[in-house]
């Protein structure tokens, strides 16, 4: 009882010390995330678990967890869910026929509800053909191409966005669980050098901000640990939809680095690795952040 | 097209007007040296202006340093402050100018060398740096000095 407030005082003032001499606050101090539950159709979402060994991180947080109550509000409610029309459009595009072969998505994998279900999650999966991972747009545009002989999707467009977003929601509040080992290994561990080089003007890295500063404020904006399970995701910013890699290109020009190419190898090794950081978290796409 | 000949003319001017000013010239900043923490010389040869440097502190283009500390001298003005590096609150009682300088120049060499904090007088050595950006620093002479003679002014 007495040793609770014998090593409370020394833990404060070392605190204190560590702030004044490195001046960086490793325990955060000011807000950190917040305490509520992302229950959507009475199904609780899994946005804290402890992390999983080997990680950086103590505890993992879904970005959630990091939004004001207004945001957060508007993932509770899919009728609120400013992204979900977009999951409407998915739906309608996974049964019209489209290209040359005169089919439809619907022609080879029939319901969506199984047959991608945890596809999601999985992303990137390792593609044996291919000889390297692949994303989800990855994926549905090669299917686009050699199976429905159409054109291939803009990542940004409504319709690839409406197809991430729609068979996204078949893996909602299922773990993320990306495969590391085997051939995926090599690109786990280049995702991981991008993720901790600094680069750019600013000279920053992903880590320096999502790892070492998560739970603080940068001027207006409340640090994540920069998970990548609500993808795509709706951002007020954007007004609309957007991938995973459209946000990894921003967080690269606002330290005002030249961004990797979107679908290039870097941004799916890192794609790879940022999601290996969050097994664990629930699959929250359509997810809604500002 | 003629505005942009008149923007480039006054561009022209602006730098004239400058390097007539300053004898020498401002130290490039391939030229700044940190001697254990410190750059004793102004790296334009006279004062900065604390009015302009208050300015460039909070300006999200060029110091940003409210994006990372906290300063009680703009709480009023400025809603949001960063919380990701210790409060500037009196740090003219912790450093002094050549300090302070050499801080702000490049706090990597200045501090250590794995601060978050950008170097702000440092124009190479970047990894893949946004082509607008490349070969520049973030702060030309003139603000540096100019924030430096703000931050005196944080007792
Ligand atoms: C200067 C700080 C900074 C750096 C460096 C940075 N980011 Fe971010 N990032 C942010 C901010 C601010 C946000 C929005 C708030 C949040 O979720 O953290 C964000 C958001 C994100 C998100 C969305 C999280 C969610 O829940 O929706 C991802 C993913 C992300 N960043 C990945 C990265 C990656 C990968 C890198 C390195 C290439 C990186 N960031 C570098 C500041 C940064
Ligand atoms: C001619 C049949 C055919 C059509 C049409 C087709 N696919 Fe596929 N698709 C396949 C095959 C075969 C695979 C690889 C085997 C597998 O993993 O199921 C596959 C794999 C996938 C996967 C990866 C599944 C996983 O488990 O990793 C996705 C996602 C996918 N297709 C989406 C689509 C979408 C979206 C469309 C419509 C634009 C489409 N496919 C049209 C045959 C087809
Ligand atoms: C990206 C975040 C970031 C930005 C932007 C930033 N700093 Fe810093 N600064 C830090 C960190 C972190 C420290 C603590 C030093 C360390 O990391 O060891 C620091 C330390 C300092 C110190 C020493 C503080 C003390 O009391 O010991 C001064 C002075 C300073 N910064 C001034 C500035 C000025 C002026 C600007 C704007 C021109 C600025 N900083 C912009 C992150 C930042």
């Amino acid at each position: 009882m007495a040793t609770r407030q014998k090593t409370s005082l020394p833990v404060r003032l070392a605190a204190v010390a560590g702030l004044a001499a490195a001046g960086l606050a490793t325990v955060a101090l000011a807000g950190g995330p917040n305490d509520n539950k992302l229950v959507i159709d009475g199904k609780e979402y899994v946005t804290e678990l402890p992390a999983p060994e080997g990680s950086p991180l103590k505890t993992l947080y879904s970005g959630w967890r990091f939004r004001n109550e207004s945001t957060q509000a508007m993932q509770l409610d899919d009728f609120d869910n400013p992204g979900y029309p977009n999951v409407d459009t998915g739906e309608q595009l996974w049964s019209k026929v489209d290209g040359e072969a005169g089919k439809s998505c619907a022609s080879c994998h029939n319901d969506a509800s199984e047959s991608m279900k945890g596809v999601r999650a999985q992303m990137p999966k390792w593609n044996e053909k291919a000889g390297k991972p692949m994303t989800l747009e990855q994926t549905i545009n090669a299917c686009r191409e050699n199976n429905l002989k159409a054109k291939p999707w803009d990542w940004e467009s409504g319709q690839m966005l409406g197809m991430t977003a729609f068979i996204g929601s078949k893996s909602r509040g299922m773990p993320v669980k990306v495969q590391t080992d085997g051939p995926m290994k090599e690109w786990l561990e280049k995702g991981k050098e991008i993720y901790y080089t600094r680069v750019g003007q600013l000279d920053m890295s992903c880590a320096g901000c999502h790892e070492a500063n998560y739970g603080k404020m940068i001027r207006a904006d409340h640090l994540s640990q920069g998970h990548v399970n609500g993808f795509p995701l709706y951002r007020s910013k954007w007004q609309k939809l957007g991938s995973m890699h459209r946000r990894f290109k921003g967080c690269m020009q606002n330290i005002r680095a030249k961004p990797y190419e979107v679908g290039g190898d870097e941004f799916v090794a890192l794609e790879l690795y940022t999601a290996s950081r969050g097994q664990g978290l629930s699959v929250e796409t359509p997810a809604v952040r500002n | 097209m003629k505005r942009v000949l008149c923007a480039a003319t006054a561009g022209l001017l602006a730098v004239a007007a400058i390097t007539v000013g300053a004898s020498a010239g401002p130290i490039a900043p391939g030229e700044v040296k940190i001697d254990d923490g410190k750059i004793t010389a102004s790296l334009t040869g006279q004062p900065g202006s604390a009015v302009k440097g208050r300015e460039w502190f909070a300006n999200r283009k060029l110091g940003n340093c409210l994006a990372c500390h906290s300063n009680s001298d703009m709480a009023k003005e400025e809603q949001f402050h960063g919380e990701v590096a210790p409060s500037l609150d009196g740090v003219a009682d912790r450093w002094d100018e050549a300090q302070l300088r050499a801080i702000v120049v490049n706090a990597k060499q200045a501090l250590n060398p794995d601060t978050l904090m950008p170097a702000f007088y440092r124009d190479s050595g970047y990894t893949r740096p946004l082509k607008d950006f490349e070969g520049k620093a973030i702060l030309n002479a003139e603000q540096v000095e100019d924030i430096v003679a703000y931050l005196k002014t944080l007792k």
